[in-house]
């Protein structure tokens, strides 16, 4: 069977593992739901690979993109006649990549969690939702239109949601879960709306005879069709409808202001946060970009706001970065980071000038692996130490060689350093923005890649130098081989991905030329991460907080604004709490219990007073009787006696 | 006797049959036959009616038109007929009428007090939800509507917990309101066509071919879609579903917000906008507001309430706002939404309140700042809980979701009487909701289920009734401030109740959240089958709007 023919098969297998693990297996064994999982998306890994193979091995004829295939889909509901919504596979390069990434990814932290929730509460239940995480996140990739992403956006949500909530009774765990959740559906507001708002213009341009053979309205076909999209923009609401949806996006990659989950959301268990905070789901809103880039690319406006937002949160976040002290935060912020990256390569890239695109998604693609390197890495320190807190540790160099080893490479590669994979990647992102003359996301791009190296190699330092800082840091050991495997793969990609020629696979508008190193971005490139890494040696290799006292307290106030996050978490609580349920819900329950229902119960009080009065007039006394008919009879000869005259 | 009438026959003759049984024991099993064969007999029907209209779907299908009639004289001389029939829409309301039923049966395994009594109101009810979605005579549909509306009043009266009396009064009096209304209106439609062409009759089918002045429209229309939106609980006119719910008794509640409120949205289409469409065209916008009004009131509401029962009345009337927004689009997909967010909306309701009675059933408190870490002892319900919730937060793979798009597409895409930006600013503005349930949702169930199980204290008991509203300080729970605040109301414990000792779910109990969950994730998987169903039946009210 050809998997080009038949890619349903890859999302379906996780699917089937979901459905299998979670109804029968996992109430009989929790061992067998983890083996069960891993085999499935072993298989599925296996399958993403063939069809990576298949798809590539096609012929292509020069020129930038290769085509799209859409080798399945089904009519899945059908909103009225012109506006469809087909579930489908679609297989282009982005999403044969995304395959590639998600499947490996999920691969290992599969076979990683056999060990590290080893005895675990819950066992079961927790491949359950890694085969639901793993299924919904492969639906979005695969997606032929927004409506399906749409669809599966929501669903890795809610696996997001379960996983991160996976300690359910652990407070920490469970606010954390709810405040993703709800963040994250804020941002997908924005989505739906942009989404209605393209399938309404979109239906009518199609009514006005454009793009009629470029699929539904919905479809990504028809919304990177040329004329559709000028069409769009002479009725003045493709820019508007992409912020919309760029909105959904920022939420899910955590984009500045709605990032304030994505720290939370370590409270998941560490497998967890390196496969969906930091390989594959939130890289969701990266990509979604990226899906409809022909359009964003009509739209200069809505792609200078993915510029923008994307520089600032890169920077934002990476300044944050260097002053947290849990480790998952570190690497939760520097995900923040590289994610605004990749966004921002996206935003200053364009048809014409396609390099930011490709370099986004290369960067993406090494990101995954190296990002997934250092979670996993981290879990295995924090299996060993019991803590998150860089400054209980110290001194697993030689307690932990492998996982040591790993690590730094991964530390190395996401600071940029030849030959591994983050040089080249941050080093197509920067040589767009040269490219394209964007001076400010160059320089920015570089101070950024700069801070990056300087706390990565901070929390390095930190956990593997020095002598131990706790009792548990002292009695720690290496972990179990399950554990390592997983390790030694993803550092092996995060030595070799680098070199993958990535614009040959994946490319947008016209053909890149085929150019080596960029010297005037890599010396300086370089150069940066080397400073940046020399700081960090000088300040944290001895692991005494008396050498970088000095240095805080010069910082003073800034430094507790920083390490307080810029008090974001505190805005958004005072917005939530004090402004939306006092000043809102709180008066609308009582409105309705005093004011609406108390008209309720006024009716009901006048009809009975009124009542009880007339019951007044009953007093059964004949006299009483003979006044009123006397009062009566008067009143109605008066007026008759009126009417008559 | 047609198929159809037995639909109405068999929930009454299960009605004698409780009454009959000489055994107290036995009259669940009787009622849950019945309801078991009426479950049957709607599959018979629905094969039946997707073989007639189902192979073709659109403006062309069988269903379009009426299909199974059953049409005889009762009152010749007053033009009254026993006119029975089905379409797509209605078939819908009677597939999850024969779930609501089937399911509410089991959820009520353990009433104690006047069992036969209990079954057979419960049963009498159902008769007339299933006569109302039936008849296309407007005086029959009357009837069977007050058959339906009416013996609430004793179910919550008799059955109920809390201040009974007062809900029971509140509803049925409000209901009765509404209906006057309805009854006036209907009378209008009655003799202004019987005037104008001679022939007086209630025959749904004869008063659509009948053009009704515009100005006449223009005064019964609301006159008829409040009446109907009161039951559909239309701000403001929706306080009698929170008491009501809260007061009802498990069964009661799931039959009420799953299967009663229904008709209000049944009714509201099927009548008012079918027969007056100009009057329709002159309000809808009105009450796009107001609907509006209801779906974000009904969340913001739900997010202060302390008791699940008061929480779940409040996300329903936000639902089922929903449902008359998506009415008064006027437009296909905002019409099929609401149908669609009928049913959905039905079964999730059922599935909620069936769900709060288990728990109720094991806790003896319905306040959610009382319960915690129930997930810990109780993973069936939590899951199922959860499901619910999710399914009504509008979680794709659930109905909810297709008929939310559905009503939210409708509303965007606008209609052409309307201005389209107050059409849009709303629908952007009911749009909201999904972020609001977001938040009640999981808050409230956060609470119920997650986190740590509050500590058990002996003697700890306080009284369980009438306490909702009154835990004002337990407002800083839940969602941000977790650390260690759960900790803090340990000493309210649950009434006596120690929560670490709870059982899970027992076999019936497995069998009646799986039935539903079942039906809202097949439609949501596979939405098209009844989105074709509802189609067909769409158009006819749709040709009578241009």
């Amino acid at each position: 069977m050809s998997i080009i023919e038949n890619p349903w098969i890859i999302p379906a297998l996780p699917l089937f593992s979901f459905l299998i693990v979670g109804l029968f297996i996992r109430p009989v064994s929790g061992k067998l739901a983890g083996i069960f999982g891993t085999l499935s998306i072993f298989c599925a890994m296996v399958a993403a690979y063939t069809l990576a193979w298949q798809y590539f091995s096609l012929d292509h004829h020069g020129g930038g993109a290769r085509s799209a295939l859409l080798p399945f889909s089904f009519e899945w509901l059908r909103f009225m006649k012109g506006m469809t919504v087909n579930f489908g596979v679609m297989v282009d390069s982005i999403s044969v990549m995304m395959l590639t990434v998600v499947t490996t990814v999920s691969f290992l932290v599969h076979l990683y969690s056999t060990s590290y929730m080893h005895g675990e509460d819950g066992y079961g239940r927790y491949f359950t939702y890694l085969s639901l995480f793993t299924f919904s996140m492969l639906g979005l990739v695969v997606a032929p239109n927004i409506f399906q992403m749409y669809v599966f956006w929501e669903l890795v949500g809610v696996s997001s949601f379960l996983l991160i909530g996976f300690y359910y009774q652990k407070p920490a765990a469970v606010s954390a879960s709810k405040k993703a959740f709800i963040v994250t559906r804020f941002a997908d507001l924005g989505f739906l709306i942009g989404i209605l708002v393209l399938a309404y213009f979109g239906y009518q341009v199609q009514l006005g005879g454009v793009g009629v053979n470029a699929g539904q309205a919905v479809d990504f076909t028809f919304l990177s069709n040329p004329e559709v999209l000028t069409k769009l923009n002479e009725m003045g609401v493709l820019t508007l409808a992409l912020i919309l949806v760029y909105a959904g996006a920022a939420g899910k990659s955590a984009m500045f202001p709605l990032h304030i989950w994505l720290p939370d959301a370590m409270e998941g268990p560490t497998p967890v946060s390196a496969l969906i905070h930091a390989a594959t789901m939130v890289v969701a809103g990266v990509y979604l970009v990226a899906r409809l880039f022909p359009a964003f690319s009509a739209a200069p406006n809505a792609l200078e706001v993915v510029a923008v937002v994307g520089l600032f949160t890169s920077a934002f976040a990476a300044i944050i970065a260097c002053t947290q002290d849990d480790i998952k935060r570190v690497l939760a912020f520097s995900t923040l980071s590289q994610l605004g990256y990749m966004m921002f390569s996206l935003g200053i890239a364009t048809m014409e000038e396609p390099l930011g695109y490709t370099a986004a998604m290369f960067h993406l693609y090494t990101h995954a692996f190296f990002k997934a390197l250092l979670f996993l890495g981290a879990g295995a320190v924090i299996h060993s130490v019991h803590t998150n807190d860089v400054w209980k540790m110290g001194g697993l160099k030689s307690k932990m060689p492998i996982t040591h080893f790993t690590f730094l490479i991964a530390v190395l590669a996401i600071a940029g350093i030849w030959p591994l994979a983050g040089f080249f990647s941050k080093d197509e992102i920067l040589s767009a923005a040269l490219e394209s003359h964007r001076y400010f996301h160059f320089y920015g791009g570089l101070v950024i890649a700069g801070l990056t190296a300087f706390y990565m190699a901070r929390i390095y330092f930190l956990t593997f130098w020095g002598k131990a800082r706790s009792d548990n840091a002292s009695h720690a050991h290496e972990a179990s081989a399950v554990i390592l495997i997983p390790l030694v793969i993803l550092s092996v990609l995060s030595c070799t991905t680098g070199w993958i020629p990535f614009a040959h696979f994946v490319a947008i508008g016209r053909e890149l030329p085929h150019t080596g190193i960029n010297m005037a971005v890599a010396i300086p490139g370089t150069l940066v991460a080397v400073i940046g890494l020399l700081a960090s040696f000088f300040l944290y290799r001895t692991g005494d907080a008396k050498t970088v006292d000095g240095l805080v307290s010069g910082f003073g106030g800034l430094y507790r604004v920083i390490k307080k996050k810029f008090y974001f978490d505190e805005i958004y609580l005072f917005v939530t709490h004090k402004i939306i349920f006092r000043f809102v819900a709180t008066p609308v329950a009582w409105f309705d219990r005093n004011v609406v229902d108390g008209g309720v119960n006024l009716s009901g009080w006048t009809t009975r007073k009124a009542g009880y009065f007339l019951t007044l007039m009953q007093t059964g006394q004949l006299q009483t009787y003979g006044v009123w008919f006397v009062l009566g009879a008067v009143v109605v000869s008066t007026l008759f006696w009126m009417t008559v005259n | 006797m047609g198929i159809l009438s037995w639909l109405v026959i068999v929930p009454f003759l299960t009605t004698v049959a409780v009454i009959a049984t000489p055994n107290p024991k036995q009259i669940r099993w009787v009622a849950l036959f019945g309801t078991g064969i009426q479950l049957i007999l709607t599959a018979v029907v629905a094969m039946k009616f997707w073989a007639l209209a189902g192979a073709e779907t659109g403006e062309h299908s069988m269903a379009t038109h009426l299909c199974m009639v059953e049409q005889f004289d009762w009152f010749k001389s007053l033009g009254i007929q026993y006119f029975l029939g089905i379409d797509g829409i209605s078939m819908s309301m009677v597939m999850l009428t024969s779930v609501i039923i089937f399911t509410g049966v089991l959820a009520s395994w353990n009433v104690e007090n006047r069992t036969r009594e209990f079954f057979a109101l419960l049963l009498v009810l159902v008769t007339g939800v299933f006569g109302v979605f039936l008849s296309f005579d407007l005086f029959l549909f009357f009837t069977f509507y007050e058959v339906a509306v009416l013996p609430m009043y004793l179910l919550i009266g008799i059955w109920g917990t809390g201040p009974k009396e007062y809900s029971a009064m509140k509803l049925t009096l409000m209901l009765m309101a509404g209906s006057a209304f309805i009854l006036v209106g209907f009378l209008a439609l009655y003799h202004t066509a019987g005037q104008s062409t001679g022939v007086y009759s209630f025959d749904l089918t004869k008063m659509a071919a009948f053009q009704y002045p515009t100005e006449m429209q223009a005064w019964v229309f609301p006159m008829i879609f409040l009446g109907f939106g009161v039951l559909g609980a239309i701000y403001p006119f929706h306080t009698w579903s929170p008491d009501g719910h809260a007061s009802a008794p498990t069964a009661v509640s799931m039959l009420h917000a799953g299967v009663l409120m229904k008709l209000g949205g049944y009714g509201a289409l099927r009548i008012a906008v079918y027969l007056l469409p100009e009057g329709a065209k002159e309000w809808a916008l009105f009450f796009m507001g107001l609907t509006t009004i209801n779906i974000l009131y009904g969340a913001f509401g739900a997010i202060r309430q302390k008791d699940l029962k008061y929480f779940t009345a409040y996300s329903s009337v936000s639902h089922c706002g929903v449902v008359l927004f998506g009415i008064a689009t006027l437009n296909m997909m905002g019409l099929k939404g609401a149908v669609l967010q009928m049913f959905s909306h039905g079964i999730m309701t059922g599935l909620f309140f069936a769900l709060i009675g288990m728990v109720y059933g094991r806790t003896h408190t319905r306040i959610i700042p009382d319960m915690g870490g129930l997930a810990k002892v109780m993973p069936w319900l939590a899951v199922c809980f959860y499901i619910a919730g999710l399914a009504s937060l509008g979680l794709p793979g659930f109905s909810g979701f297709v008929a939310e798009s559905h009503v939210f597409m409708g509303g965007f895409f606008g209609n052409a009487w309307h201005s389209s930006t107050a059409t849009r600013t709303l629908t952007i503005l009911a749009a909201m909701s999904i972020v609001v349930t977001a938040v009640y949702v999981l808050r409230g169930l956060g609470t119920v289920f997650l986190g740590p199980i509050p500590a058990y204290h002996e003697g700890s008991h306080h009284d369980a009734q009438g306490t909702h509203g009154t835990h004002g300080t337990h407002g800083a729970h839940g969602a941000h401030g977790a650390h260690g605040a759960h900790g803090a109301h340990g000493a309210h414990g649950a009434h006596g109740v120690n929560l670490a000792k709870l059982t899970d779910a027992t076999f019936t109990e497995k069998l009646t959240t799986g039935i539903l969950i079942a039906c809202l994730a097949l439609v949501g998987v596979f939405p098209q089958f009844m989105i074709n169903l509802i189609e067909s039946s769409i158009y006819p009210i749709l040709n009578r709007l241009h």
